[in-house]
């Protein structure tokens, strides 16, 4: 009897002292959860799914305060992911928060561009190049297209332009034959 | 000359009615100088080439043009004299058939040469040699168009072996078999070059069988060198990949992922290793190559041609088209592509032009669904699975492709040749692939905004904090009766204004 309990006891004793041991060993910094959510979102930092940002966005999906269906920029391919990563059933789109739009980035008129540094202000990712009374400029290469520097601009000197396909970015297209071609050699 | 036997033979491929006679009865042939001549800036693997000329300016044969931009480059230069009329975005040479930045240059139709610098590799060591190779602006010639100077470099004393390509496995493409007919000596002396360079023990020579003249003629020069060999391979289409012809040869097969540098492998295309040998010895840089014209027109025939030639200048010497063909193909016609136009010009990647009737391009029989036979199995050079690869690009399902190793597919159209149901498998790859590319490009843009934003948030945040700190310092520094005394100064200031104003705007009334 006696014995019995002491050793319970003593791998009670062990197996606790391990757990105590890995929990400060191997603790995890933040929720992983949070960062595998981000990693999916496609980090153009808009705000169009009501929250100051990506991350925001990706710790209230988290919390479960946000739908996964909040981000046009990630689109339906987003929230596909998010739905399979979350083992939750895939939605369309909320509307509300805006459509999927082609890729664009902003371009500054610089003729008319007065120098007031309300979009370098606005600029989630810091894409704007510029100084007072100066010219500004965007930095294409950082633009993630979220136009937060659309409405402080005072002159309306920012454009939206959609990205042009050249030799670089393009892609082969999915294979497509015509099928009335096809037919007709089909039938003797 | 030691005479290796073994030959390994790699799994599938195919064998095609080759074509090549049509264009081997005449010698390379040159041809008059071009009215204009378009170099796009973007001939090569890397980054696009940096202009350095300006409009209007005169520029000298094998005057620099543009320089290589970092070090997965290559430069440009001017293939004959004449002035630069524009840069602009013009038609090229690109599956897309989209229009890139070109310099226009007319010739001025004296051909003179800037000052050649040859290159005294014997004094300079190996690494000065390569810095200049460098800016010699040459690429792999065999079509991949890789920069050559960054194969060069062989730091660890990795490689010991150089294998030549010489197999020149694509149907009709002739312009390396014609190389080396004529220009044995100048490829023989490349070779001992390179192998200097690189620091290499020996030389294999990789050439298929159905080239029996420049067989004998390399055989006779290679006689008496011990470090050369020559290694006859059968004629079976891809043979010329560069890690099926490292098996042929020396039964290394390269891992997915590796390099055959890793192996000890070094490889270069014949062309190029000409190319190498000109710069080295007469200090040409690249500004010429040469391309097989072949298919339905008059004449086929190899050409030596300077980059920038219109390609029409060339179908027109050739004899022009025989029936009304519907396109060109650049490359050949396993693995090559229909161009927009005629309208292009001649770049370093372009070996071979096949004017080809619509039986080339189009797929003329009706394609049917996959039954799963795995002819294409079997005919795979990569021993990878083609259907089940069809199977995940069709659909969408890019992780699984990748899983299946969808990038080891070296695009040699096997799969799609032996396809009993006519499906264009490679034209599924290719799209599956590029997907791919595209989505990593996407993450790799997104992991910059990510932490873009994290640092500016960072920023604020410091900012906001230091801000609070001078204000918290400042209260702590001045008492308050002093604050009291510098606010009432303030206002009496202010009180005294005011005042000076209403004076004046009553003196003014």
């Amino acid at each position: 009897m006696l014995t019995s309990v002491l050793i319970v006891l003593f791998l009670a004793l062990i197996i606790g002292s391990i757990l105590g041991f890995s929990s400060i060993k191997f603790k995890v910094e933040g929720d992983p959860i949070i960062d595998k959510i981000d990693s999916i979102l496609p980090q153009t930092q808009c705000g169009q799914c009501s929250y100051p940002g990506c991350k925001p966005y990706a710790t209230a999906i988290a919390k479960g305060e946000a739908d996964i269906n909040q981000c046009p920029p990630g689109g339906d391919d987003g929230v596909r992911r998010l739905a399979e990563l979350l083992g939750v059933e895939y939605k369309p789109l909320n509307e509300e928060h805006g459509n999927t739009k082609p890729k664009s980035i902003a371009v500054i008129d610089e003729s008319t561009c007065i120098g007031c540094t309300l979009c370098i202000q606005a600029c989630p990712v810091d894409a704007i190049l510029g100084a007072a009374k100066h010219m500004h400029t965007i930095i294409e290469k950082e633009c993630t297209g979220c136009e937060l520097c659309l409405p402080p601009c005072p002159v309306d000197c920012i454009d939206m332009v959609a990205l042009q396909e050249n030799t670089e970015n393009w892609k082969w297209k999915y294979p497509v034959f015509s099928i009335k071609n096809q037919k007709q050699r089909v039938s003797p | 000359m030691s005479i290796v036997d073994k030959i390994f033979k790699f799994n599938g491929g195919i064998k095609t009615d080759t074509r090549k006679t049509v264009s081997t009865s005449h010698p390379i042939k040159k041809i008059s100088m071009p009215k204009k001549l378009i170099l796009p800036l973007r001939q090569h693997v890397g980054r696009v080439a940096k202009l350095k000329v300006n409009l209007g300016e005169k520029v000298l044969k094998g005057q620099l043009i543009a320089e290589a931009d970092g070090n997965v480059s290559a430069a440009i230069h001017a293939p004959t004299s004449g002035i630069i009329v524009s840069v602009e975005k013009q038609s090229i040479p690109h599956p897309s058939g989209l229009p890139d930045y070109c310099v226009t240059l007319i010739p001025d139709g004296k051909d003179t040469w800037i000052k050649k610098d040859p290159v005294n590799w014997k004094k300079i060591g190996r690494e000065e040699t390569i810095k200049k190779i460098y800016s010699s602006g040459i690429v792999g010639l065999g079509g991949a168009t890789f920069p050559s100077h960054l194969k060069l470099h062989n730091n660890n004393n990795e490689i010991k072996t150089l294998v030549v390509n010489a197999a020149e496995c694509e149907p009709y493409i002739t312009c390396d078999d014609m190389l080396m007919r004529e220009k044995s000596v100048d490829l023989i002396e490349g070779i001992r070059l390179v192998l200097h360079l690189l620091g290499a023990e020996n030389a294999i020579i990789g050439i298929e069988d159905n080239k029996p003249e420049a067989i004998e003629k390399l055989t006779v020069l290679v006689k008496k060198d011990e470090h050369i060999s020559i290694k006859v391979v059968p004629t079976i289409y891809p043979s010329g990949d560069a890690k099926r012809l490292i098996y042929l040869l020396t039964g290394t097969q390269i891992a997915k992922g590796k390099r055959s540098a890793e192996y000890g492998i070094q490889m270069f295309n014949v062309a190029t290793i000409v190319a190498l040998y000109n710069f080295i010895n007469l200090g040409e840089p690249s500004i010429s190559r040469i391309i097989t014209i072949t298919g339905n027109v008059t004449a086929p025939n190899n050409y030596e041609v300077l980059f920038g030639t219109p390609l029409s200048d060339l179908i027109v010497d050739a004899g022009g088209v025989i029936k009304k063909s519907s396109s060109f193909i650049m490359g050949g016609p396993m693995m090559g592509f229909k161009l927009p136009s005629v309208n292009v010009p001649v770049t370093k990647a372009m070996n071979c032009v096949i004017n080809a009737g619509s039986e080339m391009v189009e797929n003329n029989s009706p394609v049917l669904p996959c039954i799963r036979c795995a002819r294409c199995a079997d005919a795979c050079p990569v021993t990878l699975q083609p259907q089940e690869l069809f199977w995940f690009s069709q659909s969408n399902q890019f992780e699984k492709a990748e899983n299946y190793n969808l990038f080891d597919c070296i695009e040699c159209g096997c799969c799609s040749y032996v396809c009993p149901s006519n499906i264009p498998l490679v034209q599924y790859y290719r799209y599956a692939k590029s997907e791919i590319i595209g989505e990593r490009h996407a993450k790799e843009e997104a992991d910059i905004a990510r932490e873009r934003n994290d640092f500016r948030l960072h920023r604020l945040q410091r900012e906001k904090e230091e801000r609070a700190k001078k204000v918290a310092e400042r209260k702590a520094n001045t008492s308050s009766d002093e604050k009291s005394k510098v606010i009432d100064e303030k206002r009496k200031a202010i009180t005294e204004a005011l005042e000076r104003i209403k004076n004046e705007e009553v003196s003014e009334k």
